[in-house]
């Protein structure tokens, strides 16, 4: 039984870090991202469709990590694989 | 919902686990277990890919029957998506192959179908199957890690392909041996060979496993935010309209739904978009000579 609550504790800690972690990198990424976009478009404006398609290139690069991350979180929130060895799975 | 004969309502987790399940012919053994088949994965990407498939053949046999007359309706929209990823192919990849820009829209438009399918409604098609008898069933095949892998390993194995037909074999092994370190004198070349391949060989590796995984990770943790949202309203029957609780309970849900299914709109439509993206990337990689 201690066990379990244990696994279970440990692994909200975890899920809590991910998420916390890979929002802070996503955000600190996606501020830099857009800041150079609009200083870019101000210096040239005929520029701007341009440097938007690559801006959102680039956003799902900055976005990645985190995304899988944030998959894996819930993959442990729902179906803890470390749960399932403790009972018996 | 699937209302079976004895049925509660289901707590809140074994909603989620129910919603998470796979339609698979036996329960997976550890987390790699290559004897199990997801069904409704298959079923829905075949269902799709023949949607895809047989919407645009039509179309294209319309625009080459009728070459002089304006493109109206569903074929106009084809003719520009095609127009699209022409002028995107373009940009990027500079040689002759004539698979690279019917690989991409393929990609582009296959990806997508598969993401659409997340903005149907969480319960919809899963209580008609249970209605059928069918217990279990994921609609979204790209929250399956199985179909991002075989799209991802798919257009690796291309790369490798391409690479070795245009550099040859020589050639494309040594891309990984002798770089990004080169030295004139042979035998300081044979020693920095495994610091190359250590430097080349995990980015060439990393390709695959992120592209697959960044297209999973943001499909699935769409899909689950429209599963904890469905936990709003979460019960049978009509109980919920005698209380306050139960009315904010189906306005929160409306509410929020409708926010995250409009900015989810934006997230298929570019991963779907990045994929086909990166994979023009890497395979224009794989034909250029050094």
């Amino acid at each position: 039984m201690e066990n379990i609550a244990q696994i279970q504790g440990l692994t909200v800690l975890a899920v809590g870090i991910i998420f916390g972690l890979g929002a802070l990198g996503t955000a600190i990424g996606f501020g830099i991202l857009g800041g150079r976009f609009l200083e870019g478009a101000a210096r040239q404006p005929e520029l701007t469709p341009m440097l938007q398609t690559k801006m959102f290139i680039v956003a799902a690069f900055v976005d990645a990590v985190a995304m899988i991350g944030i998959g894996f979180a819930l993959f442990f929130t729902f179906a803890n694989p470390f749960l399932g060895a403790v009972q018996g799975g | 919902m699937a209302v079976e004969n004895a049925d509660k309502v289901p707590s809140a987790n074994e909603y989620i686990v129910h919603h998470l399940t796979f339609l698979s012919n036996k329960e997976a053994k550890g987390i790699i277990d290559f004897s199990v088949i997801n069904w409704d994965s298959i079923f829905f990407s075949a269902l799709l890919a023949v949607l895809f498939a047989g919407s645009f053949y039509f179309a294209a046999r319309k625009a080459s029957r009728n070459t002089l007359a304006a493109p109206r309706g569903f074929q106009s929209f084809v003719e520009l998506l095609v127009e699209f990823v022409d002028n995107t192919v373009k940009e990027v990849f500079h040689g002759t192959n004539k698979l690279i820009a019917p690989l991409a829209l393929t990609i582009f438009v296959w990806v997508f179908l598969f993401n659409f399918m997340d903005l149907v409604p969480v319960d919809l098609l899963p209580s008609l199957a249970a209605a059928g008898g069918i217990h279990y069933l994921k609609v979204v095949p790209t929250t399956d890690v199985n179909v991002t892998f075989a799209l991802a390993l798919t257009v690796f194995a291309l790369t490798i392909y391409y690479s070795v037909k245009m550099k040859g074999l020589g050639g494309f092994v040594s891309e990984f041996t002798h770089q990004p370190f080169k030295a004139n004198n042979k035998i300081v070349q044979t020693l920095l060979i495994p610091a190359n391949l250590l430097l080349e060989l995990v980015p060439f590796l990393a390709r695959p496993i992120s592209l697959s995984l960044r297209l999973f990770g943001n499909l699935y943790a769409g899909e689950m935010i429209f599963l904890l949202l469905a936990l709003l309203t979460l019960s049978p029957g009509l109980e919920r309209l005698t209380t306050v609780g139960g009315w904010l309970g189906i306005f929160a849900h409306f509410a929020l739904g409708m926010v995250w299914a409009i900015f989810h709109i934006l997230v298929i439509t570019l991963q779907a978009f990045i994929f086909m993206m990166l994979t023009i990337i890497y395979l224009s990689m794989a034909h250029e000579h050094h």
